[in-house]
């Protein structure tokens, strides 16, 4: 990657970060909270995103934000109150700036209409009346001038120019500006006289190399607007302590020169040195009582004092960006040292070794010690699931505004960790499921009305950690599933009996049937033949399990219960031949010691058990991988209830179970390819491969000789 | 039972390095440049629905690696495995896989005009394998090259 490529993606990265600012931002404006470190933090997530627009050239986003920007400033000045009907457009213009940054970084195309009416009507919030004759509509005719921001500022004085007092704070010299620069954009303004004040330079032993100690007081002559005056640090205005005060127009400045001179009494480099000799003498150079007490020349009456504490309040705790490519090596390698650690456990073991010895000692402290570099290496790929949760308030408002119905949607636990990955891939089904609750579960605000409700639905996502799992639920306040519908639809489309008997929760299930959708049309929204069933097989990929509770009137709940990490699974040691296989623990529903008369054979030399009066595909694994040619005596074996996609169940049957444990996953295509029926790889104890079930592909494979696909549960 | 790469001598002047190994009775080599390590024969993991010449998969330090007989590969027939075989651990673009030999033979140091163009009389599996023949020391060693080893195409799905 070229460096400048590498510079811009940073600053998509940053934008992302900026886009989430501003959205948690103006979400809490418009839930009411108009304090001004919430709208500052809007203000400067645009601000931003203009700044790295600006320096990349991005000529649409920088028009787009500019306009956001100036009306930002307009709240953030106080001059328009935050009230919801400027909030809520405000968010429609945060969902077009993402857009647009989305457009700029993988190209492709905006809907301009869309932004230049959400432009217009952003302007013409600000302009409001006193410019609303010069704009129409559209954004073409308006001239971008940085000059438009203030000119509703008080009326200007005839001032000859401008103190300004300018003490930078040390973020801003973490954030690599230079106070030189400024000082010398400044100067192009007009004639300037540049005063420093040193009175907070503390002694040698005290000085923080990175604190900030000095501030600058400039004089600056010439015609300068104040605004002017302001954009020269428009970039660390965070940062620093800035006041612009219009100078006398009788004085010609230099009365406040001599003012601030008096006011802070410059560096006196001799009455420092005497000072800090003179502490030397007495021993006390580290003494900080000393210091104040001998060091008059230093303090300085009336010099505002930076609140380090709260200066650091608002930085978040220290991090780094890595690259993902070492933190997975780092993965691969703890992965690796897992399974050492086994093996030689399993070496101690076969040499015999007592249970008290040393070496068994010093062995399970290793053990320990691994397991927690596992946790805390696996820790550095978890995320929060916020970055997928905070989308989802935009999607509402979409699918809200093309159905006609209110929704507010609800988020909790929104720091709840897990892997990378499975937040990756936990957007598309939770895109899904949101919008079936809007769409299919909240009814118009109109017949919410009429029972009594809220016309304004909610839909809560909340995560939360549950025995070393994420479980995820969505739920709301809808109608809830109606049963009746669901199994004539059911019925229609051949999924089920026409006179089937089915338990509330069975039919509730059948929504996440094939082919299943209970959309009276296929809408925009909702529709498009993929349904529960593509949620459910998603979810069940990343080895997590979806059920669903409803309630008629009340709404529904949706519960998804995913592994923390795709690195590691739970899974059954099972024996099949003269191989040692894993099956992924979440597939398994039960495990039962089968009868001969249970098991039956159908047509096609294929056999089905009877459990529980309902008959099930019977899967001899070691027939189905090719490890044996002759049936197993279903005696002789284990047989393990599972349950694959859409919710169909089949047992498989195994030599014997070996017992239970954690497995580090390997990829088999990586160097090999997919095996139809095998999921992945892990390395046992013994050093040895293993491979891992694919629980789906078995029963997929398995569907001709199923009786019915009815869940038996 | 590694045997670091590094330790063959340079050989002065142009040319290719390629190592040659035995199956049977005969002789193959490969470029020395797509050879990772050579190592001892370990029990492999069967793999469901796999060729006869994949003999299954083995643990390369945390790497699961696919093993071809090429004895099968190359049509001369199963061996009977004994711990005398070794495994050359090759990179092939960028998949890794063990070759099963029954012994690694020597480094030979040739330049492209040494190696003999493929006469035209032999079989399918030479003619998808073989780039062409080298006269050592009067012992013929067919040049061979590893494109092709692992079975392609898509899946085949099982019944």
């Amino acid at each position: 990657m070229d460096p400048m490529a590498e510079i811009k993606a940073t600053f998509f990265q940053e934008c992302e970060e900026q886009l989430a600012e501003l959205e948690i931002g103006l979400l809490a404006m418009e839930a009411g909270d108009s304090g001004s470190e919430t709208v500052n933090a809007v203000f400067r997530a645009v601000h931003s995103v203009k700044g790295g627009a600006g320096a990349f050239g991005l000529e649409d986003l920088v028009r787009f934000a500019h306009v956001f920007e100036t009306a930002m400033d307009e709240v953030r000045t106080g001059r328009l109150a935050s009230s919801p009907d400027i909030v809520k457009p405000m968010l429609r213009a945060a969902d077009v700036l993402a857009d647009l940054v989305r457009a700029a970084r993988d190209g492709g195309e905006v809907d301009a209409a869309r932004s230049d009416a959400i432009a217009a009507e952003l302007s013409a919030m600000t302009d409001g009346d006193a410019h609303a004759s010069q704009v129409d509509d559209g954004m073409g005719e308006i001239d971008f001038k940085p000059v438009q921001v203030t000119t509703d500022d008080p009326p200007a004085r005839e001032a000859s120019g401008w103190t300004v007092r300018f003490k930078p704070r040390s973020e801003l010299y973490r954030k690599a500006n230079e106070t030189v620069l400024l000082l010398r954009e400044l100067a192009r303004l007009g004639e300037v006289e540049v005063e420093l004040d040193a009175s907070e330079l503390p002694l040698l032993p005290h000085l923080d190399p990175e604190g900030a100690y000095l501030a600058w007081t400039i004089h600056l002559r010439g015609e300068g607007s104040e605004a002017a005056v302001r954009e020269v640090f428009e970039f660390v205005d965070t940062d620093c302590e800035l006041d612009v005060q219009p100078c006398d127009p009788d004085s010609d400045g230099q009365g406040d020169v001599e003012a601030v001179a008096d006011l802070g009494a410059g560096l006196d480099i001799d009455a420092l040195i005497r000072n800090a000799q003179a502490q030397v003498r007495d021993g006390q150079a580290t003494g900080p009582d000393t210091t104040t007490e001998a060091a008059p020349v230093v303090s300085a009456p009336g010099a505002n004092r930076p609140e380090p504490v709260k200066a650091n309040a608002s930085i978040s705790a220290p991090t780094i960006r890595v690259d993902l490519e070492r933190v997975d090596r780092l993965i691969d390698l703890v992965g690796e040292l897992v399974i050492n650690q086994a093996m030689l456990a399993q070496r101690v073991t076969e040499a015999g070794m007592a249970r008290a010895s040393s070496v068994a000692v010093g062995l399970d402290e290793l053990e320990q010690l691994t397991r927690e570099i596992q946790d805390s290496v696996m820790a550095i790929r978890a995320q929060p699931v916020k970055s997928v949760f905070q989308r989802m308030p935009r999607l509402a408002r979409e699918v809200a505004g093309a159905t006609g119905k209110q929704v507010r949607v609800v988020t909790e636990g929104e720091g709840t960790e897990v892997d990378k990955t499975v937040i990756e891939r936990l957007a598309d089904p939770l895109t899904h499921m949101i919008r079936n609750a809007i769409d299919h579960g909240l009814e118009k605000p109109d017949s919410r009305r009429d029972s009594g409700k809220n016309p304004e639905g909610v839909v809560r996502l909340s995560a939360l950690h549950r025995s070393g799992r994420i479980v995820i639920e969505v739920s709301d306040d809808g109608a809830g599933i109606n049963r009746e519908r669901v199994r004539a639809i059911a019925a229609e489309k051949g999924l089920i009996a026409g006179d089937a008997m089915l338990t509330d929760e069975e039919t509730d299930n059948l929504i996440f049937m094939p082919g299943f959708s209970t959309a009276d049309s296929v809408s925009d929204i909702s529709g498009r033949g993929v349904g529960m069933d593509v949620v459910r097989r998603s979810i069940q990929e990343l080895g997590g399990r979806i059920s669903i509770v409803s309630r008629p009137g009340l709404g529904s709940t949706f519960t998804m219960s995913l592994p923390l990490t795709l690195a590691v699974l739970d899974g059954m040691v099972l024996s099949v031949g003269d191989q040692t296989l894993v099956a992924p623990l979440t597939a398994i529903v039960e495990t039962l010691q089968p009868r001969r008369s249970d098991v039956h054979s159908v047509s096609g030399g294929s056999r089905v058990i009877a459990i529980r009066d309902r008959y099930v595909a019977l899967i001899d694994v070691g027939m189905a991988l090719g490890y044996r040619s002759e049936p197993l005596d279903p005696e002789a074996g284990v047989a393990l209830l599972i349950e694959g996609e859409g919710g169909s169940r089949a047992v498989l049957l195994v030599d014997a179970i070996q017992g239970q444990r954690q497995v580090v996953i390997k990829s088999l295509e990586a160097n090999y390819r997919q095996v139809v029926g095998i999921a992945a790889a892990t390395i046992l104890g013994d050093g040895r491969v293993a491979l891992i079930l694919d629980a789906d592909a078995l029963v997929a494979a398995s569907r001709g000789a199923e009786m019915r696909l009815l869940p038996t549960g | 039972m590694t045997q670091p790469m590094s330790e063959s001598p340079k050989p002065p002047g142009l040319g290719r390095e390629l190592i040659s190994f035995r199956i049977g009775s005969q002789e193959f080599c490969v470029d020395i440049m797509s050879i990772r390590e050579i190592r001892g024969w370990t029990p492999a993991t069967a793999l469901p629905h796999a060729p006869a010449y994949v003999r299954g998969v083995i643990n390369l330090r945390g790497a699961v690696l696919p093993i071809v007989d090429l004895s099968i590969r190359l049509g001369l027939g199963a061996a009977e495995l004994t711990p005398r075989h070794v495994i050359i651990v090759a990179q092939v673009e960028d998949q890794i896989l063990g070759l099963l030999v029954d012994a690694v033979s020597d480094i030979l140091t040739v330049t492209d005009d040494m190696i003999q163009p493929t006469p035209d009389v032999a079989s399918e599996a030479v003619r998808t394998f073989v780039r062409g023949l080298l006269a050592i020391d009067g012992r013929m060693v067919s040049f061979i090259s590893l494109d092709r080893v692992l079975p392609e195409g898509e899946l085949e799905l099982a019944a």
